[in-house]
């Protein structure tokens, strides 16, 4: 028996935040309370953009104590698949959405000492419930946020009038001035835990950086969604079910799946959590692997596949479902 | 429901009983009439016959004032049964909030929880509290919040912090348990405290259940149910007090059987919690004495049949050796050989 807790909600508020970022805030229909979450929780926000159903990751930035409902912040992205234009473009005050229950794939690490923020862009979202839990516990905590212009930056502003400019430092490309990754990392007290999110780019150098001076993995966090890159379509052949559905250039398998009507386990639907690994019984072209959970043994041996980022080149694939 | 709470013990003179219905609510382990190890979760969502133990997520029965005056007894003898390290606070908050709703909403005529912001106000009319406290304040409350809470609810507590994929336990009140130690316990991971489960490492149960688990989601959680046996209506069969109820299993004769040896569930649930990112592990202990069982004719034959053909190395570690035979051969004369239904519930 499969429980569902999605919740039903309509849009209070819509707000351009800053250039291309729009901020939005759900409620729940039925007037229940949201139930409160852990700073860097995400949910899934299932949306009916004419025949298609799509269901995207998004980072959760509201105060986590806040039962009234919760706050998106969405980038509109020019090559997006099509769910950062829907919301951007076509979603109104007062339609009406599904979002899961809050899940946590990227925590802060309760022993932390300190915890070493540090955003690009939108990335910032995840920090803003961060550090609203942490402001509340009275925990040390530091950020470093790096955005393109001023007006590009959603919240600094706001934060750095919330919790000071001693702990909330702005570094804006447009000025030449960017996060110095090295100089912060060197000179943090033991017990420190550093959180990551942005483009991955930043993400991979600031990491290198860190265990480059030697900082243990157990005090590195990163979050990073990543959205299945189109391709060529291909067929996937079911095993168990004996069916053959395509999956269009456009589409991962797990999209692919659903809109034929197929239930498969999922639930960050960016390639970090594993819920959605499947075994793969067969494939007669190149598995190409998006995800950042697989181990690389794993990826090299051609038997699992993460079907809702990664696809293949070639004619099909046959599945263990 | 108004339960009508027995006075009753644990140790000692072990006047522990079950009533007719609180038999018929047992949470019986076994769907079928042999028994594995394998990862046995689903749901934990109400479901069974009505008053069945599985109807609220957290279960109050008719032994609840007469466990809690154990667990007191317990914890005064060894405080170290409750510990919570210190990274665990916002856990022990969100622990203290589920355990206080869900008995306010199971059981209003018992319980009652009644907030206004962060002002809380906490009446457990069974025991006598009337508690008002600041959620999130630990000094307004006379200990911890979850020693406070789980002195007010059945079942040991165990809450494991999630954290570099794996999960640590890393705090609990555990007074009712199977041979097993939360201060030995404290502080280590998954696989270590399932270091002395037998035959279920090579069938890789432990990999799949941490890899579930590590994927709990806030609002779904799951359960899944575990068994030993007992002689005596013991709830505290601690290592720490080995000394006093080891040798009990000596003392099982085919005259005292059916008073003596209790089959022991444990009603595991597993929940998401909201602020901390942790879990909690509700590990709720069900004893039912072999003359209480064999009333339920379904519960007779499967559980003989279990027995019986349980694999050495299961016997070995749950520690049935001694009295087995003896417990099979009392069984065996309420076994008839008819089939049994599908499914734990009795027909």
């Amino acid at each position: 028996m499969t429980l569902n807790t999605e919740m039903r909600v309509r849009v209070a508020d819509i707000k351009q935040v800053a250039d291309h970022v729009k901020r939005f805030r759900f409620e729940r229909v039925d007037g229940k309370p949201m139930p409160v979450f852990s700073g860097g929780a995400h949910v899934v926000v299932a949306m009916r953009d004419g025949a298609v159903l799509r269901r995207n990751p998004y980072s959760l930035m509201s105060s986590p104590e806040d039962k009234s409902g919760y706050e998106i912040s969405v980038l509109r992205v020019e090559n997006s698949r099509g769910g950062s234009h829907f919301l951007h473009d076509k979603l109104k005050k007062g339609d009406e959405l599904t979002v899961s229950q809050p899940v946590n794939l990227f925590p802060m690490d309760q022993r932390g000492r300190k915890h070493l923020f540090m955003a690009g862009g939108i990335g910032i979202t995840p920090f803003m419930a961060m550090m609203d839990q942490l402001s509340k516990t009275g925990e040390h905590f530091e950020l470093h946020y790096a955005v393109r212009t001023r007006t590009h930056g959603a919240y600094w502003k706001d934060l750095e009038q919330r919790y000071g400019k001693s702990r909330v430092k702005i570094y804006c490309d447009a000025e030449n001035l960017f996060i110095p990754a090295k100089a912060i990392l060197e000179n943090q007290p033991l017990g420190t835990h550093l959180y990551v999110c942005g483009p991955h780019g930043m993400i991979k150098g600031v990491l290198s950086t860190a265990r480059e001076q030697g900082w243990p993995s157990q005090n590195l966090h990163s979050e990073e969604f990543l959205a299945p890159p189109p391709g060529k379509p291909f067929n996937v052949k079911l095993a168990k079910t004996n069916k053959t559905i395509e999956v269009h250039s456009h589409q991962s398998i797990l999209e692919a799946l659903e809109a034929a009507g197929i239930d498969a386990p999922y639930l960050c639907r960016g390639g970090a959590c594993g819920q959605c690994e499947t075994n793969v019984v067969a494939c007669s072209g190149k598995l190409e692997h998006n995800d950042i959970f697989l181990e690389p043994e794993d990826k090299a041996s051609g038997k699992k596949i993460m079907i809702c980022v990664s696809r293949i080149s070639g004619p099909d694939i046959t599945l263990d479902l | 429901m108004n339960i009508n709470f027995k006075k009753e013990t644990f140790r000692d003179d072990y006047t522990f009983r079950n009533s007719p219905e609180a038999i018929r609510r047992f949470p019986f382990p076994f769907h079928e009439d042999k028994y594995m190890y394998s990862v046995n979760m689903e749901p934990h969502v109400p479901a069974g016959p009505a008053g069945h133990a599985y109807n609220n997520g957290i279960d109050v029965d008719e032994h609840f004032v007469s466990e809690m005056e154990d667990r007191a007894k317990v914890l005064k003898e060894d405080p170290l049964r409750y510990q919570a390290l210190p990274h665990m606070m916002t856990a022990q908050w969100d622990t203290l909030e589920l355990l206080m709703e869900q008995q306010a909403a199971g059981y209003p005529e018992h319980f009652s929880l009644t907030k206004d912001g962060d002002n809380w106000h906490w009446i457990n009319k069974p025991m006598g509290i009337d508690q008002k406290f600041v959620f999130g304040d630990a000094s307004t409350l006379p200990m911890e919040p979850l020693e406070f809470i789980t002195r007010q609810a059945q079942g040991d507590h165990v809450i494991v912090d999630q954290r570099d994929g794996n999960l640590w336990c890393d705090a609990g009140m555990v007074t009712t348990q199977a041979d097993w130690s939360l201060d030995f316990d404290i502080g280590m991971n998954f696989m270590e405290w399932h270091g002395p489960v037998p035959l279920a490492h090579n069938l890789g149960i432990f990999e799949r259940a941490l890899k579930f688990l590590l994927n709990l989601q806030q609002g779904k959680p799951v359960r899944r149910l575990n068994w030993t046996m007992t002689i005596n209506p013991r709830l505290d069969t601690s290592p720490e007090n080995y000394h006093k109820w080891g040798t009990d299993r000596a003392t099982v004769t085919p005259e005292n059987v059916g008073n003596k040896v209790h089959l022991r569930c444990e009603l595991q649930s597993l929940w998401r919690l909201p602020r901390s990112n942790a879990i909690l592990f509700v590990i709720r202990c069900y004893l039912i004495k072999m003359e209480e069982l064999v009333t339920v004719p379904k519960w007779a034959r499967r559980f003989h049949r279990v027995l019986r053909d349980l694999p050495p190395e299961l016997v070995d570690y749950k520690g049935l050796t001694r009295y087995r035979p003896t417990t099979v051969e009392w069984l065996s004369k309420y076994d008839d050989g008819k089939p049994t239904s599908p499914g734990i519930f009795p027909e």
